[in-house]
């Protein structure tokens, strides 16, 4: 089957998910996509309406995290007292996985929200795509067969789509969200763990200490700590974040890479055990950065050393919220 | 071999790592205080910060150390199960177990930063564990790459 039907099939879900939902009344207000106001994006859309279901849709370029607006909750989705409305939400997997993450850090209530879940068929790699297109402009993108089909004036070129899928679509194996029935109209299902090699990145870590200080600083070089990673990301809810803080400042905010790479070190250990690889930050970054590169590696981090994945239930504490008596220490000074 | 070289050469070898330590209050502070009053010698290199407990050590102090161009770091804390806040090192040792395997990641020698426990009875133990952590950091040399020039 391809890319295109099934995409239709998922917004046909949606729609009459989000319709069933709004008719008996279960929710007061559906958060979704709907259609990019510019080519190669999406745009998140509040429905509130049932007549404005239809405005619903699925492409493979939803690459926001819809879960960024549930923590801190935003003005639209909170009653006339400030208290938060019954809220539908089109959750991916991954949308699924960071719902499951803020109920764990009580930053939600997940009896307010409905997700209504599909399988997701992936996302495509923004930034691959401008790569290699450069400096014309983008007037449309269609999904057809299997391929992406980039127009421009008097220009046309084809992209097939499972190269210009995201790394981590790849390897994803939460398509859906990992919840149960309660909190999930559609599709879900209900994971406990998931077998994950890390294979990607291994031929990395086997470098030499001076190699990996040169190839992160060739990929990292070019950020111009514009914070966008920050603001896609549904982990990312704290009121005065370390960047925004000036006393003490932690790092200058200029280009210069050792305050670049001060800024993605501590971002990564603040997302250690609770980033839940949707990719959204890789997917806004206006320079192209493969963030998810790094966010791989805390993966593989928590899972070897702590056995953990993050946002496959509202339960489990997260590693970095937990301790153990029990954690290995190989890492620890000791006497000879 | 001609004059430069040799005078280089002297320089390098009258290099001294600077390291600053956090040392919880409760017990590797105290140890260190014992290796003093006991007359053990271990490196002058080090620089203490009084910390309350091995947990307030934030991954960033470590990060902002180094960019402040510190040779390099060592935190030390109570023994796990000894903290005097329960539980404070357990949660310290999960932090620093990510940021230890970040770091080398990142490309930074993991030798630069070290952690360690040490009780406040064990002053021997502090003074040889500051020998081996000044002796790794001497290794590596000056910490140039991580090192922000201010001006």
């Amino acid at each position: 089957m391809g890319i295109e039907e099934e995409n239709k099939e998922i917004i046909s879900s949606i729609r009459e998910n989000a319709k069933k939902l709004l008719n008996e009344n279960q929710v007061d207000v559906i958060i979704g996509y709907s259609e990019g106001t510019v080519p190669l994006s999406s745009t998140p859309i509040i429905v509130r309406k049932e007549e404005d279901v239809d405005k619903l849709t699925w492409n493979n370029l939803c690459y926001m995290n819809l879960a960024r607006y549930l923590a801190p909750l935003m003005p639209q989705l909170c009653d006339s007292e400030g208290n938060s409305l019954r809220i539908g939400i089109v959750a991916k997997g991954c949308v699924g996985r960071a719902i499951n993450l803020l109920a764990v850090e009580k930053q939600l209530d997940l009896d307010n929200i409905k997700m209504i879940g599909f399988n997701c068929n992936g996302i495509v790699n923004r930034s691959k795509i401008n790569m290699e297109i450069g400096e014309k402009e983008i007037l449309d993108v269609i999904f057809s067969g299997d391929d992406i089909i980039v127009k421009g004036k008097d220009w046309e070129k084809k992209f097939p789509y499972d190269q210009y899928i995201n790394e981590l679509c790849k390897v994803c194996q939460v398509k859906s969200p990992s919840t149960t029935d309660a909190h999930c109209i559609g599709e879900c299902q209900e994971l406990e763990s998931i077998h994950d090699e890390f294979s990607d990145i291994d031929d990395f870590e086997a470098k030499s200490v001076q190699e990996k200080w040169d190839y992160i600083k060739d990929i990292l070089q070019v950020c111009t700590l514009c914070y966008s990673c920050r603001q896609a990301c549904p982990a990312c809810y704290c009121n005065l974040c370390f960047v925004d803080q000036n006393k003490p400042i932690w790092f200058g905010k200029t280009t210069e890479y050792r305050d670049i790479f001060t800024f993605h070190l501590i971002r990564a250990t603040h997302l250690a055990g609770r980033c839940v690889a949707c990719g959204a930050c890789s997917s806004v970054c206006p320079v192209g950065i493969d963030l998810n590169f790094i966010t791989r590696k805390l993966e593989k981090i928590v899972k070897k050393r702590f056995d953990y994945t993050s946002g496959l239930n509202a339960e489990i504490l997260p590693p970095m919220m937990d301790f153990d008596m029990k954690d290995t220490q190989e890492f620890m000074l000791e006497e000879d | 071999m001609t004059q430069t070289v040799l005078e280089e050469k002297k320089v390098d070898e009258k290099w001294e790592p600077k390291i600053i330590a956090f040392l919880c209050n409760w017990c590797s502070y105290a140890g260190a205080d014992l290796a003093g009053v006991s007359r053990i010698q271990y490196p002058p290199n080090i620089r203490i910060v009084r910390v309350p407990c091995s947990g307030r050590v934030n991954p960033y102090f470590i990060i902002k150390s180094l960019l402040d161009g510190w040779d390099g770091v060592v935190v030390s804390g109570c023994h796990p199960g000894d903290c005097h806040y329960i539980s404070g090192n357990l949660v310290a040792r999960r932090r620093f177990a990510i940021l230890k395997e970040l770091l080398e990641f990142f490309g930074i020698e993991p030798g630069r930063v070290n952690f360690m426990w040490a009780s406040a009875a064990e002053g021997e133990r502090f003074a040889v564990l500051i020998r081996k952590a000044t002796k790794i950091v001497k290794e590596l040399g000056p910490n140039t790459k991580f090192q922000k020039k201010w001006c």
